[in-house]
């Protein structure tokens, strides 16, 4: 298998070259004012210059001038950054950090591969993030085998036999939904009343896993709204997860398969509806990944809440009579600058009593697969957010992205706080039915 | 303060053309040593990073290149040095260990905030080990009634006034860069802010300080009622730039949060009616909180940033104009301040709509000079003030120095102190533009202290400006400085190099050392 995987980065470039070239012209965006290190969780939680956006971009910086030789630190530092861009929100000028975080990446494991020293981690990763999370067939088998564990308990038992990282692992997956709502959306969903456009759903793998009864609740409420909902088969992974892990070229394949399975020019897709952050995040990234052959299906990605905060939404909402949160996904706020449209919809909802908590906007530690990847600085980073949503007493916790649902709820049991958490569009759609 | 043996009497020499020149700048100064005293280790010995790392904990103690690479500067890029060491502590009694470690191996330490400081007064001068507040970040407590806090060195300056903002209070020095900066930081710049205007500097908010000295004592200073007989300790530490010992622990005074506040924009052609306008404000005996200026050239790199705030474009100069106190007077005020722009004919004047318009305006104040990255990969953020009156000339004088130098300005700055802030986009590899920034950077200090100004406001003196002191003082007025570094930090143990024009040899070996140490900056 290694030699498999260490022979698939040739021809990529090298961490030097990659750093002279693209990446090396992103460094001098940086004026070094610091003004992003208290948006970063890994600054905050460490105090160290090397784990904040601004020490990791001198290194980039460094190494490409030649300044510095030692790669080490970098190559810790970049995979223990958690891409929550919070420092984009935060940088006045304008440094695209998320997409130099990417390519650094990149450019560290292929030199890695090349140098045949790539961690066995990272190994183990890439075959996951190659071989099963984006092939859907594989993927549902392993989720159900997880499922049948779960429903024996067996779990529960093999986590007091296996090490003890494993049992963490096992411990983060959210039950397995039940079959019925694991099956295949219908391909289309007429609108309720009279048609006012025609939208694509984009699935995502791990949302149609363990979130379909999100996908679902979406595809209801767009139809209610008056939109035909439409799902195209041929639709896969989007590549956040292989990005985020330095596996740019396999996330640069899995986009290009994404734009012809929703038609190079969308055809009569009014806009191809995401229910994931993390999903309507990469998408978007679909033109600096593509060029020009991305853009079209990045320029035509919404995520669904920011649709229906843009539409003319002409629906009559029932009361809800809970108090609730809302916490910002890292890659809706940061990533896309969505941050009112969710918090607007949900005050829609009659009886919904929308509190404010600290931080809403700072990461909750998840970080698509990084709870799995660095767990001690996933828990370190996730425990204010429980602090701060336990201050605010919940009844229902609503955040828009699957990573961050699951990380949130295994925090707020293991605090023993008392709150279920939902997708938005979940609330939208309890308190829209007819 | 421990017992000490008192320096003696300088030789004072009678030099009235003093300070023309570097030769003359320091006399026989008796403190004016040679360099060579100054070579220091390349390396930090391998026993003292085993006693460092014992005490901060193996993780809080970086040794490796690519660590110390990252921490070679701080604000100010220019001029980097790597440190032997740097670590982390997370109390006193951390710092007070680690300082008696480097002590007893002879090697120096310079203490270290979060590295937004734009004079280079972290940079870790030669041979020494940076010692960063970043993990002490505790408030100790908080005293809404006698209106007083405590807290680490390491505590963020916007995130005090966060964490106390339910009672009614705010902590007023506001540096715009309070989003990140530390309250141990702004006490060794005395940083002050835009709201400088009305509240003061940091100094004016200090009631005491603990300190661990460079012998490694830990010393209290002041007192939380802000009132101690004898000498001013706490005044003399306050902007003293980390050269006389390391703060760890601040008592701070709170202030109210005022019963209202209204923000008004002003827009001019040009800085300078501007300018004009704030004069005749301050004439009319209002003070406002803050007034501010930004030029065009900000406006657009702001505009651009995601701290965007709907400024005018097209404007050549925007003047921002805060008011707070009681209600009751702020209609009069505003209609002076109306007045005073509308004689300096500006075109418009706008007042915030609501509290999230007001904080979109400062949020484009405080954004603009990292924004102004999008115009040149470096910046070079000056800072000089000169007296109100002579605002208008110097700014055009400014402009017309960086013209002669084909540099790219941008001004945003501090108008109602007369705190100027030009700042000059660059590129640094391009050595040319470096040498003519250096050039345009000096013959604008002159320019201000030409009219009686000084050569800064805030930003400190650090390695950035310690061979331009003598633009403001003459040896003996230099002098008295040294002998109160002296006598708290006897052996320049602590933060060596900054701040003090140390060496007539280094100026006259090398007439380009205008940095410490070697290089020119």
């Amino acid at each position: 298998m290694s030699a498999d995987l260490s022979n698939s980065y040739g021809g990529a470039p090298s961490l030097a070259s990659l750093l002279d070239r693209s990446l090396y012209t992103d460094t001098l965006d940086c004026v070094h004012c610091g003004l992003c290190l208290t948006s970063c969780p890994t600054y905050r939680a460490t105090g160290r210059e090397t784990a904040s956006p601004r020490g990791r971009i001198y290194l980039m910086r460094g190494l490409a001038e030649g300044l510095l030789e030692d790669t080490e630190v970098l190559e810790e530092e970049a995979f223990l950054c958690l891409g929550c861009r919070a420092c984009e929100s935060a940088c006045p000028s304008g440094v695209h950090y998320g997409e130099m975080l990417e390519n650094a990446r990149s450019a560290i494991r292929t030199e890695q591969a090349r140098e045949g020293r790539l961690p066995l981690a990272a190994k183990i990763e890439r075959f996951a993030l190659r071989e099963i999370v984006p092939r859907a067939g594989r993927l549902s088998f392993v989720v159900s085998l997880l499922g049948i564990a779960q429903t024996l308990r067996l779990d529960r038992l093999m986590m007091k036999v296996v090490p003890a990282r494993l049992a963490e692992m096992m411990a983060l997956a959210p039950p397995v939904p039940a079959a019925k709502d694991r099956c295949a959306m219908p391909p289309l969903t007429s609108a309720v009343g009279e048609r006012k456009g025609r939208v694509a759903l984009f699935e995502g793998c791990i949302m149609s896993e363990f979130f379909g009864r999100v996908n679902d609740a979406t595809r209801l409420v767009l139809s209610r709204a008056g939109y035909e909902v439409i799902v195209p088969e041929a639709q896969g992974c989007c590549g956040a997860l292989q990005a985020h892990s330095g596996d740019l070229n396999f996330a640069h394949d899995l986009a290009r398969e994404n734009v012809r399975a929703f038609g190079d020019d969308l055809g009569d897709i009014d806009a191809v509806i995401v229910t994931s952050a993390g999903c309507s995040a990469a998408l978007r990234d679909g033109e600096a990944w593509l060029g020009e052959s991305g853009a079209k299906l990045a320029g035509g990605v919404r995520d669904i809440l920011e649709f229906l905060d843009e539409v003319d939404l002409d629906l009559e909402f029932k009361p809800i009579a809970k108090r609730a949160c809302y916490d910002d996904p890292c890659h809706l706020i940061h990533a896309q600058g969505i941050a009112s449209a969710p918090r607007r919809l949900l005050n829609k909802i009659p009886k919904l009593e929308l509190v404010p908590h600290a931080n809403p906007e700072a990461c909750c530690g998840a970080a698509g697969i990084y709870n799995l990847t660095q767990p001690d600085m996933s828990k370190r980073v996730l425990s204010p957010k429980v602090e701060s949503l336990a201050a605010a007493k919940p009844q229902i916790v609503a955040t828009a992205n699957p990573g961050c649902a699951m990380q949130i709820a295994s925090g707020l049991e293991e605090a023993g706080v008392n709150a279920s958490v939902v997708h938005p569009i979940e609330l939208i759609e309890q308190a829209t039915r007819p | 303060m421990p017992q000490r043996e008192k320096p003696s009497k300088p030789h004072l020499e009678s030099n009235p053309g003093a300070a023309s020149s570097p030769e003359s700048l320091l006399g026989d100064r008796p403190w004016a040593e040679s360099c060579e005293a100054t070579a220091r280790p390349a390396s930090a010995p391998v026993e003292l990073i085993g006693r460092l790392q014992a005490i901060v904990g193996r993780e809080n103690c970086l040794t490796r290149s690519g660590e110390l690479f990252a921490y070679e500067c701080d604000g100010l890029t220019l001029e980097p040095r790597r440190p032997l060491a740097v670590v982390l502590p997370e109390t006193t009694e951390e710092v007070a260990k680690v300082v008696h470690a480097c002590r007893e191996f002879d090697i120096h330490f310079v203490p270290r905030g979060a590295g937004t400081g734009l004079s280079g007064g972290a940079h870790a001068t030669a041979g020494s080990v940076l010692i960063e507040c970043s993990r002490m970040t505790r408030v100790l407590a908080v005293d809404a009634e006698d209106r007083f806090a405590i807290v680490q060195p390491g505590v963020v300056n916007a995130e005090l006034s966060t964490a106390i903002r339910h009672l009614g209070l705010f902590y007023a020095p506001d540096p715009s860069s309070q989003q990140a900066c530390t309250i141990g930081g702004n006490v060794a710049e005395n940083s002050g802010g835009p709201h400088t205007l009305k509240y003061g500097t940091t100094t004016n908010h200090i009631l005491a300080l603990e300190v661990v000295m460079p012998d490694g004592s830990v010393q209290h200073l002041g007192n939380q009622t802000g009132e101690m007989p004898g000498p001013d300790l706490v005044g003399a530490f306050v902007g003293s730039e980390g050269t006389l010992g390391i703060v760890t622990e601040i008592t701070v005074r709170l202030t109210p949060i005022p019963e209202a506040i209204e923000t008004m924009l002003a827009i001019f052609d040009d800085v300078v009616p501007a300018c004009r306008a704030v004069g005749r404000v301050i004439r009319s005996g209002v003070v406002p909180a803050a007034m501010e200026i930004v030029d065009r050239r900000t406006i657009e790199a702001v505009e651009a940033s995601v701290y965007k705030a709907g400024l005018p474009k097209d404007a050549g100069a925007v003047l921002i104009v805060e008011l707070d106190g009681s209600p009751v007077c702020m209609e009069g005020e505003i209609r002076t301040i109306r007045e005073a722009c509308n004689a300096e004919g500006c075109q418009a004047i706008e007042l915030a709509r609501d509290e999230e318009e007001r904080l979109r305006f400062w949020r484009a104040r405080k954004g603009a000079f990292g924004a102004m990255g999008r115009l040149a990969p470096d910046l070079y953020v000056h800072d000089a003030v000169v007296p109100r009156i002579h605002l208008p000339e110097i700014l055009e004088k400014i402009g017309e120095i960086c013209d002669r130098h084909r540099l790219k300005l941008a001004n945003v700055f501090h108008a109602g102190d007369g705190n100027l802030h030009p700042n000059i986009c660059f590129d640094r590899r391009d050595e040319d533009e470096l040498a003519r920034v250096i050039q345009a950077g000096e013959e604008i200090l002159k320019a201000c202290t030409a009219v009686g100004g000084v050569i800064t406001g805030e930003h400190g003196v650090g390695v950035e400006k310690r061979d331009y002191m003598h633009l403001v003082f003459n040896p003996e007025d230099l002098e008295p400085m040294y002998w109160l570094r002296e006598s708290f930090n006897p052996d320049g143990v602590c933060n060596p190099g900054k701040l003090i024009p140390t060496t007539r040899f280094c100026v006259e070996s090398n007439p380009k050392a205008r940095g410490y140490d070697e290089v020119p900056l």
